[in-house]
């Protein structure tokens, strides 16, 4: 019996030769990236106490993305904790506002397929779109992690999410995720490895994909995987990554699924989610009319290059509807300035779009830029939750950017197709 | 040892555990606005040794572990639930926070007495006298528990190694 690709990178990892699903075993992790909420302010104190440093610091990435822009005392020093950090514990990987984590990794090269990493990020999943196992963890179980180069998991089954045909026009992988929180539930992923295939799928670019990897955090998923192919290759080759050219990191035919779903791309329709959880998605026909006082087109799931341009593409030559506020927050300084050179931020400001940092911003909560009491806000970000992105009484659907744009033009939740 | 229980439905996520908005706040000020979006009462309500019951998917969300943590710091003794977001899972049991998959927890109501056996993977309701059936963790994480989660319990390991290396 074959093993899955979860499976070959997890016995990798762990130094066995073999891994079946619901062994625990222990893994040597390639990578384990950071941000400065979970970060440094966190970890720093655990490993003084340990009196150790970090294991390896050329396996570590450190990226600023949560306290961005520091408007306050608490969050400057947040800040500062981390650059501290990174030069005492001689991280060169180190990124200080230049946009997202889970964006940032792989533009910057570090990611290559069949890599082992952790992130202290839920939506470290992410990085299972470049054919790597890569999860989430909290600040304590990284600092283990810093401190042995070690991490414990219960090998995974994979669940197989096969998208066949071809999304229409104005159709993304955000609402193929929004459909698949609302059919398989938010703890439908189990905890196991959701692995994403079909011609659907390999038709993607490569941030399209990586919004299905980083959504298999709503899932429930522990992991988010599509196996490397050559637009993996060609954009991380891009990114400066040394990638091989070894077909190794793929899935054996005969290896055990035990879920395998099957989904029509051809029929997709957009798809919002009505407060308070993604898993409250239907078509967008079920919410059209509903009015919306911001429209937000942010976050690592909603604000990579690739969504800014199926933004763009709704409101080039157009204006968001009076009393709308369109916010956009690019999810990388690079993505930034590439929409700026080719004219898709231009499209956006010229719209009424006003700029926030690049950074997790309303998407965390974290910071100033939060909605008010009563406010109806249509978002691309992944989570709606109660009170995550503003006032409790704030209510959040969730779309894709081509469905944010749509609907800030028209003042009320809109289907994208008859603006593009 | 037993406590009250504190029973909340499913999907319980990390952002009503651990809100966005205090985030940057000492965890114990955090504490205080656990739950707070759902039940405004909660932290001013639970005592030392109360039990936190719910059902589906209980911690999902955020990596955030101030959601476990806030928890004990409000002197949860333990949580139960039919499942867990696992990220949450892992972050409790490594800040030492008692955590037991139990299918069957919609038996439970708010303010029964109940005590969790965590070795034995089960949860006794004293209020009506019965006993519910649990998974139990396996040895090596309640070895960790025993520890008073990873930190102890790798300040242990490190000082072993210290000493036959040194």
């Amino acid at each position: 019996m074959g093993m899955t690709l979860a499976e070959k990178i997890i016995a990798k990892a762990a130094g066995r030769p073999k891994v079946a699903p619901g062994e625990i075993v222990t893994c040597k992790v390639d990578l384990a990236m950071i941000h400065d909420s979970g970060g440094p302010r966190r970890v720093k104190p655990i490993l003084d106490r340990l009196d150790v440093g970090v294991w390896d610091p050329s396996k570590v990435v450190l990226i600023t993305d949560h306290y961005v822009p520091a408007t306050d005392d608490e969050s400057r020093n947040i800040q500062a904790i981390a650059r501290s950090f990174a030069a005492a514990q001689r991280i060169a990987n180190f990124y200080d506002q230049q946009g997202i984590c889970h964006v940032v990794l792989p533009e910057r090269g570090h990611l290559r397929p069949g890599m082992f990493a952790v992130g202290g990020d839920s939506h470290s999943p992410t990085g299972g779109a470049f054919g790597a196992y890569m999860f989430g963890v909290g600040a304590t179980e990284m600092a283990g992690v810093l401190a042995t180069g070690e991490i414990w998991l219960r090998v995974p089954e994979t669940i197989l999410i096969d998208w066949t045909g071809k999304l229409g026009a104005g159709v993304s992988s955000k609402d193929m995720m929004l459909l698949l929180c609302a059919k398989l539930g938010m703890d439908g992923g189990r905890y196991q490895a959701v692995q994403y295939a079909g011609d659907a799928v390999r038709a993607l670019p490569m941030q399209e994909r990586m919004t299905l990897a980083n959504m298999a955090a709503e899932l429930g998923g522990q992991a988010g995987l599509i196996e490397a192919d050559s637009i993996t290759k060609d954009f991380l080759r891009a990114a400066g990554a040394d990638v091989e050219d070894d077909e190794s990191w793929r899935g054996d035919a005969d290896a055990t699924m035990s879920e395998h779903h099957v989904f029509d791309a051809t029929a997709l329709e957009p798809q919002v989610a009505a407060p308070h959880s993604p898993a409250n998605a239907a078509p967008v026909s079920s919410h059209t009319g509903t009015r919306v006082d911001v429209a937000y087109i942010g976050a690592c799931t909603g604000a990579k290059l690739e969504d800014l341009r199926m933004a763009a593409s709704v409101l080039r030559g157009r204006k968001a509807a009076r009393g709308v506020e369109l916010l956009v927050a690019p999810a990388s300084l690079r993505d930034q300035e590439i929409a700026r050179r080719e004219g898709t931020l231009d499209v956006i400001l010229q719209a009424g779009g006003r700029l926030l940092a690049n950074a997790c911003g309303i998407c965390a909560g974290y910071g100033d830029e939060r909605f008010g009491e009563n406010v109806t806000a249509i978002s691309s970000t992944a989570r709606n939750f109660k009170g995550r992105m503003g006032a409790a009484t704030s209510n959040v659907y969730l779309g894709s950017p081509y469905t944010v744009a749509a609907s800030a033009v028209e003042g009320r939740i809109a289907d994208p197709r008859a603006h593009i | 040892m037993s406590g009250r229980a504190f029973v909340f439905g499913d999907n319980i996520d990390t952002d009503v555990l651990a809100p966005g908005k205090y985030m940057k706040a000492p965890v114990e000020e955090l504490a205080r606005h656990c739950m707070e979006a759902i039940a405004p009462d909660f932290a001013q309500t639970v005592r030392a040794g109360d039990v936190v019951v719910a059902g589906r998917n209980f911690g999902m969300g955020s990596s955030r572990e101030q959601a476990a943590q806030a928890l004990k710091i409000l002197g949860v003794s333990a949580v139960v639930a039919k499942s867990f977001g696992g990220i949450f899972l892992r972050n409790a049991l490594n800040l030492g926070l008692p955590v037991m998959v139990c299918p069957t927890t919609e038996q439970i109501r708010q303010d029964d007495r109940v005590a969790v056996d965590l070795v034995g993977g089960r949860v006794i309701n004293e209020t009506t006298a019965t006993t519910l059936a649990g998974e139990p963790l396996p040895g090596f994480l309640l070895d960790m528990l025993a520890d008073g989660g990873l930190v102890p319990h790798l300040e242990k390991r490190l000082a072993a190694k210290r000493e036959t290396s040194g």
